[in-house]
């Protein structure tokens, strides 16, 4: 069967922010609410410089494992757990989500989805963040285990001292953040 | 080579770069060394891309659930007035040509893409951005400030209403100027399906000199960015009408069958 062919992608470009932007769209629970965490972290470019203009999205499960269904992700009534979160990267390259730590789906080792766009960079990128307190889970997750050490820290968030969840990206070079295509 | 160094490159410098990797890229596919990939992300002439683009190529993955399907967009959360940025100030009508622009957001079945966001953002007609870094010394239009977004609808379709944008310079290399374009923001029904993209206007000038067009090395696929020009769309005394549908794909036939070549 012939499939339509897909069009393709371009930059995000330079001016995104006033036309992919809404009211808390980084705000998938609100902050300090039962359950929420703070994802953040910083976007690197080849040279190691900040990249201060990216827009990432998130979009996970709940913390229960549930895939989440509810539409509300721009007109966001405070409850409904969305699954679903924009940013853009300020001046200093700096990114932060509120949200909840997804549970596992089918008994998977739980991750974040991610997409990266910024400009300079011709097309959508998508990586995974994975938890730093699955352990168990990662040794088999069937993605993770392809990965040398190096790569696989590239996709786990590492836990903070006040319990938050880091997590910096690396466009290019040393550390290059692991991508993936589907 | 830098943007901000005193050296720019010209134009016909640029040009030959473009034909250049583009041919590299066209030699390497049919050499087995490459995949084919709509939009190169490693393509100096778009001087930007220098320190943004992954040296490594992405990792072949199985898809998990919560990626193979999408966010929900309630049509609540969007009020129609979004989809027309021609009237959204009481001080009166943007300068520029009126035009719709309407089409439909598939899946590579041929599938609408129902109830998801489309977001739109766009330079005015004399080629400015609203945004505050946009330095080029064209007029602000204080009746247009060029976004909107629309959910589409049973059938997949999203329509805006707004004015042509203009083309405008950038800094890229001398004498640089971007094609008219409009600046599109896709959900699919997978989240592998997420797209971002610029549609473009039938028959610019421009498009052999830019190097963001030109990143995309096919001119078949290239060409499925640029609108068509629907008279029967166009409305009497009113405004143009532009057709463009959007094809979000993947996880498969994102990428040619090497796929066992990922360690
Ligand atoms: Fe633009």
């Amino acid at each position: 069967m012939s499939r339509l062919p897909r069009t393709p992608g371009q930059t995000v470009g330079p001016f995104f922010h006033y036309g992919t932007e809404w009211p808390r769209m980084n705000e998938v629970v609100a902050p300090f609410s039962p359950g929420s965490v703070l994802l953040e972290g910083v976007v690197y470019d080849g040279a190691g410089e900040p990249v201060p203009d990216v827009m990432l999205e998130i979009w996970s499960a709940d913390s229960d494992g549930t895939i989440p269904t509810a539409p509300g992700v721009i007109g966001r009534d405070g409850h409904t757990f969305t699954g679903f979160g924009r940013a853009h990267t300020r001046p200093d390259g700096h990114y932060e989500f509120w949200t909840r730590e997804p549970g596992p789906v089918d008994e998977r080792a739980p991750f974040y989805s991610m997409a990266v766009f910024a400009r300079g960079l011709l097309d959508v990128l998508h990586t995974r963040v994975y938890l730093p307190d699955d352990a168990g889970l990662h040794t088999s997750d069937p993605f993770l285990a392809k990965l040398t050490d190096e790569e696989r820290a590239t996709v786990i968030a590492t836990r903070t001292a006040e319990g938050s969840l880091r997590h910096d990206l690396r466009l290019q070079g040393d550390g290059e953040t692991v991508f993936i295509r589907f | 080579m830098s943007t901000t160094g005193e050296s720019l490159s010209t134009q016909d410098e640029v040009t030959a770069e473009i034909g250049a990797v583009q041919q590299r890229y066209r030699d390497d596919v049919a050499a087995g060394r490459q995949h084919t990939v709509d939009t190169l992300l490693d393509f100096p002439p778009y001087r930007s891309s220098e320190l943004r683009h992954p040296t490594k190529d992405p990792h072949l993955v199985d898809p998990e659930t919560i990626e193979l399907v999408s966010p929900a967009f309630g049509h609540w959360e969007v009020a129609p007035i979004e989809a027309d940025l021609t009237n959204r100030h009481v001080g009166g009508e943007p300068q520029g040509q009126r035009m719709v622009v309407t089409g439909r957001v598939l899946d590579g079945n041929g599938r609408p893409v129902r109830h998801q966001l489309v977001e739109l953002w766009q330079a005015n007609a004399g080629g400015r951005y609203i945004h505050q870094r946009d330095r080029h010394p064209a007029p602000l239009d204080p009746n247009f400030t060029g976004a909107g977004r629309v959910i589409t609808d049973d059938e997949g379709r999203y329509r805006f209403t707004t004015i042509k944008p203009g083309a405008y310079p950038w800094r890229n290399h001398l004498n640089a100027w971007r094609p008219a374009h409009i600046h599109f923001s896709i959900f699919g029904n997978a989240f592998t399906q997420r797209l971002v993209t610029q549609m473009y206007f039938p028959d610019d000038p421009l498009f052999a000199l830019d190097p963001i067009y030109q990143s995309i090395p096919d001119q078949k696929a290239r060409d499925r960015l640029i609108a068509t020009y629907d008279h029967e769309l166009t409305t009497p005394e009113w405004a143009l009408g532009f057709r463009w549908d959007i094809v979000v794909d993947g996880p498969q036939a994102t990428w040619f069958e090497q796929d066992g070549d990922q360690a």
